[in-house]
């Protein structure tokens, strides 16, 4: 079984290589995202340095949502996806490597640029920490759960609007809890609690919503 | 094997119609009570005036806004797990009315908030979960209706409820950690309700008459179903 989920993620990171624009797109979304909003707020850094952890939060959950449309997409279109719905493997633990590739190929560059944004907010160098490792444990959630919306509006009309509207709901205690985190540290608090909820919702979405993602995807093709 | 008589829509059509006309009319007489008890017996807050009379109609449509999601849920679980076309039925025919009562709740909310917190709208904990239910109710809704495929759309349709309900307690508690201004549950199940015997009466007479309606109008919603499909 981890064969296949080891097979199945390269064989995405692979994909994602070779269509390397496609992750770029992503990650230069999540930048302008996060360069627009001082222009508009204005760059009184007092007021960035308070708005730093929602925005970069705000823009991570965006970029990893719209990456979530061709999750499926392309299996499903060749037929991919089919053969996997009929494969010997179980879908639950393609659904979960499918996932985490989409992790892998968007999500953690997102992990890895955030300092650089919180550069630009001039972000204290102490908080750093906590908003990457905040994102760490985030990001997989916004993987796994996005998921099961893209499982869902697979092959639909406007599916990118409506999947939108399906998952930033779903979305909201990642990003109030992630942003939370480093918001309380800022406050001098720590923001182990959150961390520790967010680990913990990150344990619950591993478990629950592989299955949830296969049922989709069978009720999504058959 | 009883349990799978009505089942059926053929059979379930009359019933529908039977227990859809008595819950309105006991609907439109709770309503009446609970609006007379709430109107003229119910004795004015000592804080907050004649204000928070709004409290009748307000405190019913929250609950039964997040009520009917579970509702909703558990018919839409209940037609996936037992491929029953009248649970998906019944689960497509609550949402409506789930999204209305959360509408209604966030409108009377702001209404109230206006002259207690002197502004419409707060970012409050409460409120902003509720505001939040409602996209969940409209996500549902649009997914509903951008499948054509009815049988898709309803198996689809159970699985977000499903993933939504799961969601929606982590939504409410992660919201209220943070941020909450809303004054504390007026009636909870563990401790004795700590306002006027007056006022709690009207608000349970409100909050079975919305119950009520909410049983009228889903299964008139799920009859017009039943006669579409045929």
């Amino acid at each position: 079984m981890l064969e296949i989920a080891r097979a199945l993620v390269c064989r995405d990171l692979r994909l994602a290589l070779r269509r390397r624009a496609d992750v770029a797109t992503a990650l230069l979304f999540f930048v302008i995202v996060a360069s627009l909003f001082p222009l508009g707020v204005g760059a009184e850094p007092n007021l960035l340095r308070a708005v730093a952890p929602g925005v970069i939060w705000v823009a991570a959950l965006l970029a990893s949502m719209l990456s979530l449309a061709r999750l499926f997409a392309d299996d499903h279109a060749d037929g991919t996806l089919e053969q996997m719905l009929l494969g010997a493997a179980p879908l639950g633990v393609v659904a979960a490597a499918k996932a985490a590739a989409h992790w892998l190929v968007c999500g953690l560059p997102l992990v890895l640029l955030a300092p650089l944004l919180a550069l630009q907010y001039d972000l204290p160098g102490a908080l750093y920490g906590t908003l990457v490792l905040s994102l760490l444990l985030g990001t997989p959630v916004l993987s796994l759960v996005g998921a099961i919306g893209a499982a869902l509006t697979l092959g639909l009309r406007g599916g990118g609007v409506l999947l939108s509207l399906l998952v930033l709901p779903l979305y909201v205690p990642v990003l109030v809890l992630g942003a939370g985190a480093v918001e309380m540290a800022s406050a001098g608090l720590g923001g182990q609690g959150q961390l520790l909820l967010l680990g913990a919702m990150l344990v619950l979405a591993a478990a629950a919503a592989p299955w949830a993602i296969a049922a989709a995807l069978r009720i999504s093709s058959e | 094997m009883k349990w799978f008589w009505y089942a059926s829509p053929e059979t379930f059509y009359p019933l529908a119609g039977t227990m859809a006309r008595a819950s309105a009319v006991a609907a439109a007489a709770l309503a009446l009570a609970g609006l007379y008890v709430g109107f003229f017996v119910a004795p004015t807050d000592a804080q907050q005036g004649e204000v928070y009379r709004i409290i009748f109609i307000h405190v019913p449509a929250a609950w039964m806004s997040m009520f009917l999601y579970l509702v909703m849920a558990f018919w839409a679980a209940l037609g996936l797990a037992l491929n029953t076309k009248l649970s998906a039925m019944m689960a497509r025919a609550l949402a409506p009315t789930g999204a209305l009562f959360t509408f209604i709740a966030l409108w009377t909310g702001s209404l109230w908030g206006r002259p207690t917190w002197g502004t419409y709208w707060v970012w409050d904990a409460r409120l902003t979960s509720e505001l939040i239910l409602l996209f969940l109710y409209f996500g549902f809704m649009a997914l509903q209706a951008s499948i054509e495929d009815q049988r898709r759309a309803d198996r689809a349709g159970a699985v977000l409820a499903i993933v939504g309900a799961v969601n929606v307690p982590i939504i409410y508690y992660s919201v209220q950690w943070w941020n909450t201004l809303h004054q504390g549950a007026s009636v909870s199940l563990t401790k004795s309700p700590s306002m006027a015997a007056a006022m709690f009466t009207g608000m349970i007479l409100m909050a079975l008459a919305f119950w009520l309606y909410s049983i009228a109008v889903s299964l008139t919603r799920v009859r017009c179903m039943i006669r579409e499909e045929k």
